[in-house]
């Protein structure tokens, strides 16, 4: 048997009398990548803390943690300066604040070469050029003398990267290291990460929320819940014969970019760490809790496998483990003949939870390798069923709800205090036309700075833009006097991203839904109120509570109540789930996608996140650079891009299914979106595109001479390229 | 957007024991559970009971002069003992109580909701709003105002003690002002105002509903420290003459009449003194407790 480089053992942390990590075992051996997925609050990140030794002080820690039969928890902060950036070493979540800005970002890797190893200045500078290069810094001799400033989001995460294997380590733990980062510059961070593995050998620890990251990068994974970890094996054995109910519920909400079809919700909220509740964590939470997850906490147990293949023994015993009295009861949701070894279909339902109305939903346990078309939902929430229509919006002429027609918004970018001059423009949306029809779901995709929410803001706003034309609901805000922009508003609503800075904190849950009733003079609130709370699944109950006593989902609900409080038409959404952790982000997009049919809403929908935008729009339009690259029906674009941005996009967003996200073809794009001042002449995705790079040069002039207009194939589809592939 | 009709007639059916739990009642509520709330409370109106009841319980009013006992110690005859005028100190202490606590709170609730007013406005709006508000109050700020006050001295004598109370207040709210406005301008920007812009709330109703009460804890503190402050500067100018006219009287002009024999005669001082400190912790009692109960990251 090898000797594991770190092993971790029974490791337990606490603020005061407060635990955070209960109990953490895991061992990593040399070269191995291990995922450690949870929700925010699980202790995933403390754990690593705890392991490089960087707890805040008030943490207490115990247990043992062995790098290389060392012994390192508690050691000084002079002991473990010798293992820390050498053997051991960590790439956070936010590169800005990892990198000290008054710094060059060379000089700063050549610091962390020169405290570890015998070089002179000389010799670590051309070192730290060579690491730039390594991780795919373009020029990066001159690169090296840039200040952290001037380097984009993915830059500096790379230059962390190259800090972290500049000593050529053993273990580097990776904290969250592609969270802040757009879906295209995550991809090339995760290629990064493995150059930097395959350069350097080192294990990787990996913690993340997301699995879809997980599903491609991992080797082994370890989930986490509320401090414990609740289920361990191999990447295949978790996904494919997942024996812990949390697990599964996690792989059952979250969105996937490879199907649509509604998400299976987690009920309830993580229990904050100070009142767990008795027993197996999860047991509040859990389908399938029987009276005895409400006296005693599950161990981490062996699975018990049906041996189809015999299982490599490898580092520290059996590989899988799982935390659940009722392990050998539970049936994986991920598409099984996927999985090696395991080529049956199990027929037989489970019941995944009882929706917000109270009434239990069976879902099939395949569950998805059915169509979305076939998926019974049976009976809806309070008592209206609904079919879903597998075509999504039919060809009747509806009327249209929104139009937008060459929406244009430019910054000023001035220079100096005193004389202000105008030094440039930043060209933050450039010409967006889209229009939504009633009942429709639009989503506005994009990676950040490329317009999507200021578009959004323009359309709130009701004013005549600078150029350009708005009309919602027939009306042209160009045009519109006082009175009317007050009729507008009651039929236009928003649902912000960030549901704790979008609620009056100083306001009750009763006030807060009742402003808007109040605003248009609609009598009295109270019955009203209480009716919405309802209606989005929250208890009437709830009204006397201010926002910060809720959970996040619970108050992303007030915002979607007090958005529907006028009964509006149009509800923008900017964002509404990015904020959510994943098992109570599936159940707000199910009710939003249950109140539109409702009620016959129509959404538009700004998100950063293809795989939720696939879950809940009819249409989608991409945006590039403040335009829009691609539109059409959801389903045409998911399946066949014909813009190569929207291609390179959705290869980016990785699936939570370890064999199709390994399998996939993925498009690498080189660089960052450009920055909105300095725009090249003709098409703007030129310089990174893919499908510029292998036209003939004939055929590229005219990429660099014409900026592309939005051509249409057959259907509802358009893309802004010259040689869209249609 | 239409409800089923099983809905409709089940909400009907709860509406009617429905409390309403608005943010009004939540602090009411709050604030006389704390412990702390409930003693400023009782405390404070127990001086305002002993200063505007209490002269009916003594033989003396504070005009009348005894001239058989000048600064005599507390006795049966003279509760608080007499001055050296012959004075009965209880009956002249509860009135100077009297004026002291109008002057005091009125100046301070009124100069900070001055400063509110004129923070959130210019803060909210910008433009010429901000431009013309903000010259006010820098104008303000740099006149004397010891000076004006002093000056319009003469005014205030013949009971016309609200307006001295105005003047008061008008020299008192420039800097919470300032401050307000700088928290309004980021609070404008927050998602919360910007929900309630897009719902169609009118700006002088999202000021009053979302702004002013973001920034109740600033406001409530400042006017505590404004009670104080109001008193304070109420008994310096009478220590010159020039706040509350004779025959009229004011903790200030007795605690100033009554340093110079505070040390052979303490009757003629800590009676004063001592309700002027009861009153400004009471104030502070209550501020305390009601920024508490505003506050809605405390549990309760």
């Amino acid at each position: 048997m090898i000797e594991p480089i770190l092993r971790v053992t029974d490791l337990h942390v606490s603020f005061g009398a407060v635990p955070a990590v209960r109990g953490m075992s895991y061992e990593l051996a040399a070269g191995e990548v291990l995922g450690i997925v949870g929700e925010s609050g699980s202790g995933k990140s403390v754990a690593a803390l705890a392991v490089m030794g960087l707890l805040p002080r008030g943490a207490r820690a115990s247990g043992s943690v062995r790098l290389r039969g060392t012994e390192i928890l508690g050691a000084t902060d002079k002991g473990l300066a010798a293992y820390r950036g050498k053997t051991i070493s960590m790439v956070f979540q936010d590169p800005l604040s990892a990198l000290t800005p008054v710094y060059r970002v060379g000089d700063q890797i050549a610091e962390a070469v020169r405290v570890h190893q015998r070089t002179g200045r000389g010799q670590a500078a051309r070192r730290a050029v060579e690491l730039l290069d390594l991780v795919g810094i373009p020029e990066p001799g001159r690169r090296a003398l840039a200040f952290p400033h001037e380097y984009s989001g993915g830059m500096r995460q790379r230059a962390m990267i190259a800090m972290a294997i500049a000593n050529d380590p053993d273990v580097i733990i990776c904290d969250e290291p592609t969270t802040a980062l757009d879906v295209t510059v995550q991809a090339q961070v995760l290629e990064v990460l493995k150059t930097a593995r395959g350069e350097t050998g080192a294990a990787i620890v990996m913690i993340t929320h997301d699995l879809g990251v997980v599903a491609g990068f991992a080797d082994r994974m370890l989930v986490m819940y509320a401090g414990r970890p609740v289920e361990t094996g191999s990447v295949e054995d978790v996904y494919y014969r997942t024996r812990m109910p949390y697990t599964l519920g996690l792989l059952g909400s979250v969105p996937r970019l490879d199907r649509g079809g509604r998400l299976v919700p987690i009920e309830g909220h993580p229990p904050s760490p100070g009142a767990l509740p008795p027993g197996c964590a999860f047991q509040p939470r859990c389908p399938m809790a029987v009276a005895a997850c409400g006296t005693a906490e599950p161990v981490l147990e062996p699975v018990l496998e049906p041996v189809l293949e015999p299982v490599p023994e490898s580092v520290g015993g059996p590989r899988h483990l799982a935390a659940c009295f009722r392990a050998a009861e539970v049936r994986s949701p991920v598409r099984s003949e996927n999985a090696p070894g395991e080529g049956r279909a199990r027929p037989e339902p489970i019941v995944l939870g009882v929706d917000g109305c109270g009434v239990s939903r069976a879902v099939d346990a395949g569950g998805v390798g059915v169509r979305p078309e076939s998926v019974v939902l049976g009976v809806d929430g309070c008592g209206v069923s609904r079919a879903v229509d597998a075509d999504g919006v039919g060809v009747r002429p509806v009327p249209v709800v929104l139009e937008v027609d060459g929406l244009t918004r430019h910054y000023p970018v001035t220079k100096g205090t005193l004389l202000r001059r105008r030094v440039g423009t930043v060209r933050a949306v450039d010409g967006v036309t889209f229009d939504l029809r009633e009942g429709e779901t639009l989503g506005l995709v994009g990676e950040s700075g490329c317009g999507k929410t200021t578009t959004l803001m323009e359309i709130l706003r009701l004013v005549r833009p600078a150029a350009g034309r708005i009309a919602v609901l027939g009306r042209d805000t160009a045009r519109v006097t006082a009175a009317d922009r007050m009729a507008i508003r009651r039929d236009l609503q928003v649902v912000f991203q960030d549901p704790m800075a979008s609620l009056d904190p100083r306001m009750t849950v009763h006030d807060i839904v009742a402003e808007p009733l109040r605003a248009h003079r609609m009598g009295r609130p109270g019955p009203r109120v209480r009716e919405l709370l309802e209606l989005v699944g929250l208890d009437p109950d709830h009204a006397a509570r201010y926002p910060r006593e809720l959970s996040g989902g619970q108050r992303q609900r007030v915002g979607i109540a007090r958005a529907l409080a006028l009964e509006p038409r149009l509800v923008v959404l900017d964002e509404p789930v990015s904020a959510l952790d994943v098992s109570i982000q599936a159940g707000v997009i199910n009710l939003l996608d249950d109140l539109r049919s409702r009620l016959g809403l129509s959404y538009l929908i700004v998100a950063h996140d293809l795989a939720v935008v696939r879950h809940i729009a009819d249409r989608v339009a991409v945006m590039y650079s403040g335009r829009i690259a691609e539109i059409g029906r959801a389903d045409r674009i998911y399946a066949a891009p014909a813009h190569p941005y929207t291609e390179a996009l959705l290869s980016a967003v990785p699936v939570p299914d370890p064999v199709v996200e390994r399998s996939r073809r993925r498009i690498l794009l080189d660089g960052d979106l450009p920055g909105p001042m300095g725009r090249p002449s003709g098409c703007r995705f030129r310089g990174r595109c893919p499908r510029f790079a292998v036209l003939g040069a004939g055929e590229r002039d005219r990429c660099v001479a014409e900026e592309p207009e939005i051509r249409w194939s057959g259907g509802d589809q358009g893309a802004a390229c010259h040689y869209a592939s249609f | 957007m239409t409800l089923s009709r099983e809905e409709l007639a089940r909400v009907s059916a709860g509406a009617g024991r429905l409390a309403v739990p608005s943010r009004g009642r939540l602090v009411a509520g709050r604030f006389l559970r704390s412990g702390q709330g409930r003693s400023g409370a009782a405390l404070l109106a127990l001086v305002f009971l002993l200063a505007f009841a209490g002269p009916l319980a003594g033989r003396w009013s504070h005009t009348d002069k005894d001239f058989l006992a000048f600064l005599q110690p507390p006795s049966a005859l003279h509760w608080f003992g007499t001055l050296q005028t012959g004075a009965d100190v209880y009956a002249v202490t509860l009135r100077g109580l009297q004026r002291s606590l109008v002057v005091g709170l009125l100046a301070a609730v009124l100069s900070t909701v001055l400063a509110a007013l004129v923070g959130a406005f210019a803060g909210y709006f910008l433009g010429w709003t901000e431009r013309t508000l903000m010259w006010v109050t820098d104008l303000l700020l740099v006149l004397p105002a010891f000076l004006i006050l002093a000056v319009m001295s003469p005014l205030f004598s013949s009971g016309q003690w609200p307006l001295f109370v105005a003047m008061l207040a008008l020299f008192l709210w420039m800097v919470t002002s300032k401050i307000v406005r700088g928290m309004t301008i980021s609070l404008r920007e927050r998602e919360f105002v910007q929900a309630a812009r897009f719902m169609g709330v009118p700006p002088v109703t999202i000021i009053f509903r979302h702004i002013l009460p973001n920034l109740s804890s600033l406001l409530v503190v400042d006017a505590t420290l404004n009670v104080s402050a109001a008193i304070l500067t109420e008994t310096s100018l009478s220590y010159f003459g020039f706040g509350i006219q004779p025959p009229d009287v004011s903790l200030g002009t007795l605690i100033a009449d009554g340093t110079r024999t505070a040390t052979y005669a303490p009757w003629t001082f800590w009676f004063a003194a001592g309700l002027l400190i009861v009153t400004v912790l009471a104030v502070n009692l209550i501020g305390d407790s009601l920024r508490d109960a505003l506050d809605p990251e405390r549990p309760g």
